[in-house]
């Protein structure tokens, strides 16, 4: 659209930097409206974020938006004098979780938000505080106002955050009438550990483990985008095989993942066959990625300027022998629950997510995929490998539990065959220079597809060129509220089947 | 009198053994190992060494539920015959006591879980309550076909009636009794299609739900009662599938194991190979055990 060229936001493309001062501040009106309009358009926001403001007392609002369609991203800026701004979540839902995460940290208030409670019940870094709070008061998570349905027949289900399984802690209230859900709220932020402030003031010897510990399943996916902001920033080129052995490990992860989840969700139909086998053929996975680095979920693998492992040919062999059997053992595990009735009868038309919701929401990832959005950053924003190779993209148009799996069933297969191509053709690797200082004033963006959706890393750097604010966006953040709307109407004792389709990450959205 | 002793020993010590089998079939399917076949020996026995947790909400009914389970359970079992052997006590109309010593454990057993004031005990016992009034009338018209044909109201005569040899009249109504009995078995037996007793996911629950709070000697109680009734629902099940017997005691007790373990195995790999219905399905499935064994009865009668 014509006005989106007209509004001011600076243009940059995935893994690249731009000078603070390039990114025109812009007052607060023509900034919310460039949001509202780009989203209406059907751009997305990946990233929407405060930080300390130039003058004192002030705080900047800062945006990333991507624009799918064009493969562009854009960026845009403006101040914040007071201890408010006009909320724009009612004429963009998308940024209501970012709003009221600003409230959250910068004690920034979200005027006519219209359900604005605390995100993760940390204190505010700012000696300002959006509800008003003692100091002292301790915050509790969980604790507080939750949407309610009056009337006798309707009843509440607390749920968590201890749950009866080994998972993380999230808490979940269910207003319902019978076995119906009418309203899902979750309240989360148990998991709160402070990353991004521990972030701030880096990068150091520390940073990269922050990064590889934001959700501890996306290991692979949280420390590759963390080295492609920091290489985005200094300007640096990895070498080829770097990058070939990066998206090795993110796709490792990601068939890992999907095929837990798919043992998973068959565990929770009580379809035995295909839970046992997808249980140990994720281990097999984790082994793989092992070979890779020593560490069955890539920690230490990924490091600023490169690789800390690099692939020799004899492991490529072993790589490619494993995957090849993995393929074939998936195949038969997996192909069992699409030839079952009674499975299917569960997975399909379980927690729909409507195609509109799916992008008023800004669902990203196999979420979005299964609605019918076509949204995958190696596709649309593709960096590093994935500029060189495209994987196509799955998607599906039912939105329920079936099309989550099934996406999941189409990305395994389509991630086997991009890892049997790279290993055998195998660029060996090349030296590669030490990564540069980063650069005073500046900020990056780097998007990657992890297993479950986009990851956003947006690094600005201060006058002396060390991280003056880190802001980390994981898919789940963007998820967890499709979760809580596709619950709608169904049945509660769904809810279990419907949570693990998602599979959100508590931590990566507790940070 | 020895028979009466077998019977007995029977009851107490065979039922745990049945999940032990229902679990290595799914394990074998599964491709794992599996816990051993006398797992359940040793769970139950842990539990009884075990101290108990009492909420501070809960009241009497709280402990009563599961040893009023338990022994109307174990009343049941007198009443009924177990494989070629006669029931310990039958008298006219017994079927009634049989049928309504199972309803008293269910209206304890929820109203246990009631006690607890949680929500999910409460949607458990909602769904407990729910599916039981389905299920009850399949059982019902099952006991009106086999009472029909047998001219007697006494469980021990009534489930004589397909050793007898089938007569062509009385064969339809057998056949459609006996599907929509295994219905009935599976749904009171908490097993899936109908629940999962292996779940971890409260939300999902029916009976294993309303037992969360149990734990130490209770929970074992509640544990052995559920095999118990699984026994009870599969010696009756035999009756009508594999009413064989040689008139030797030495083959004919061996043979009653036999059958129970092959009917175990049955259970394990329906399991295995379906997956749970959902919620709103499972009455679907119990109306169908209605109308098998309703049919029956008409057949019968007309």
């Amino acid at each position: 659209m014509m006005s989106d060229r007209n509004d001011n936001f600076a243009p940059l493309g995935n893994c690249r930097s731009i000078r603070l001062a390039e990114i025109p501040e812009l007052p607060f009106d023509r900034f919310a409206d460039a949001i509202v309009s780009r989203t209406a358009a059907g751009q997305r926001v990946c990233a929407f974020f405060a930080s300390a403001g130039k003058a004192s007392g002030s705080t900047r609002l800062q945006v990333v938006i991507a624009n799918d369609d064009e493969d562009s991203l854009a960026v845009g800026c403006c101040s914040v004098s007071g201890p408010a701004f006009e909320s724009i979540t009612p004429a963009c839902p998308q940024v209501h979780l970012f709003e009221r995460e600003i409230a959250e940290q910068y004690g920034l208030k979200p005027v006519g938000h219209p359900w604005l409670k605390p995100l993760r019940y940390q204190r505010s870094w700012t000696d300002r505080d959006a509800w008003d709070r003692d100091r002292g008061a301790a915050i509790l998570p969980g604790v507080g106002d939750f949407f309610r349905v009056e009337g006798d027949e309707v009843h509440e289900v607390a749920v968590g955050p201890v749950h009866a399984g080994v998972i993380e802690p999230g808490h979940f209230r269910f207003q319902c009438h019978g076995e119906k859900v009418f309203h899902l709220e979750i309240a989360l932020g148990y998991q709160h550990r402070g990353i991004e402030e521990a972030l701030a003031g880096g990068p150091d010897r520390r940073s990269i483990h922050y990064a590889e510990t934001v959700a501890g399943d996306t290991t692979a996916g949280h420390a590759t985008t963390y080295c492609q902001v920091v290489e985005a920033l200094s300007g640096y080129r990895t070498t080829v095989h770097s990058h070939i052995v990066r998206g090795i490990a993110l796709e490792l992860e990601r068939m890992a993942n999907h095929v837990g989840d798919l043992g998973a969700l068959s565990g929770d139909v009580g379809y035995l066959p295909t839970a046992s086998f997808c249980g140990r053929i994720r281990g097999d996975f984790l082994n793989m990625t092992a070979l890779l680095c020593g560490n069955r979920f890539g920690r230490g693998l990924m490091v600023p300027g490169g690789i800390g492992f690099e692939l020799d040919a004899p492991r490529a062999g072993e790589l490619l022998a494993r995957v090849e059997t993995a393929e074939r053992e998936v195949a038969q595990a997996v192909n069992l629950l699409w030839d079952d009735q009674s499975v299917m009868a569960r997975f399909e038309d379980t927690g729909p997510l409507p195609l509109e919701t799916a992008r008023e929401l800004g669902v990203v990832g196999v979420a979005a995929r299964a609605s019918g959005l076509e949204r995958d950053v190696r596709y649309n924003h593709p960096t590093g490998i994935y500029r060189y190779v495209q994987i196509p993209v799955s998607t599906y148009d039912t939105g329920d539990v079936f099309a989550r799996a099934y996406i999941r069933w189409l990305e395994i297969q389509q991630s086997v065959t991009f890892i049997k191509e790279r290993l055998r053709s195998l660029t060996p690797p090349s030296p590669a220079p030490g990564i540069g200082p980063l650069p005073p004033d500046s900020l990056a963006v780097s998007l990657n597809e992890g297993w479950r959706g986009e990851i956003c890393h947006v690094a600005m750097t201060g006058p002396g060129g060390s991280f003056s604010r880190y802001k980390i966006v994981d898919p789940s953040f963007h998820n967890w509220y499709a979760l809580a709307v596709a619950m709608r109407d169904q049945e509660i004792s769904d809810f279990p089947l419907c949570n693990k389709s998602f599979n959100l990450s508590y931590c990566g959205h507790d940070l | 009198m020895i028979e009466t002793a077998i019977h007995i020993l029977l009851l107490a010590l065979f039922p745990p053994l049945l999940l032990g089998v229902i679990n290595k079939t799914k394990a074998v399917f599964a491709g794992r190992v599996g816990p051993p076949v006398l797992q359940s020996y040793l769970d139950i026995a842990k539990l009884l060494r075990k101290g108990m947790v009492l909420s501070s909400t809960t009241t009497w009914i709280f402990v009563a539920g599961p040893l009023v389970t338990l022994s109307a359970i174990a009343g049941a079992g007198l009443l009924i015959p177990i494989g070629a052997f006669p029931a310990i006590l039958a008298f006219k109309g017994d079927f009634l006591l049989f049928a309504y010593l199972f309803a008293l454990a269910r209206f304890f057993t929820t109203s246990a879980a009631l006690d607890t004031g949680s929500s999910f005990e409460g949607m458990g016992a909602a769904r407990e309550v729910t599916f039981s009034v389905l299920s009850e009338p399949a059982l019902f018209f099952a006991f009106l076909v086999l009472a029909r044909i047998s001219s007697s109201l006494s469980l021990d005569s009534m489930l004589r009636v397909p050793a007898l040899g089938l007569a062509v009249g009385t064969t339809a109504p057998l056949v459609l009794i006996a599907l929509g009995f295994f219905v009935v078995l599976l749904a009171e037996t908490c097993r899936i299609p109908v629940d999962d007793p292996a779940t971890h996911l409260e939300l999902t629950m029916i009976h294993e739900v309303m037992v969360l709070d149990h734990c130490g000697p209770l929970f074992g109680v509640i544990l052995y009662s559920a095999a118990l009734k699984l026994f009870l629902l599969g010696a009756f099940f035999l009756h009508l599938v594999a009413p064989y017997s040689t008139g030797n005691p030495l083959i004919d007790w061996p043979l009653f194991a036999a059958e129970m373990l092959a009917l175990c195995v049955v259970i394990g790999v329906v399991e295995s190979i379906t997956a749970r219905l959902r919620m709103r399905r499972v009455p679907y499935l119990l109306v169908s055990a209605i109308l098998l064994c309703g049919s029956a009865f008409i057949l019968l009668v007309r």
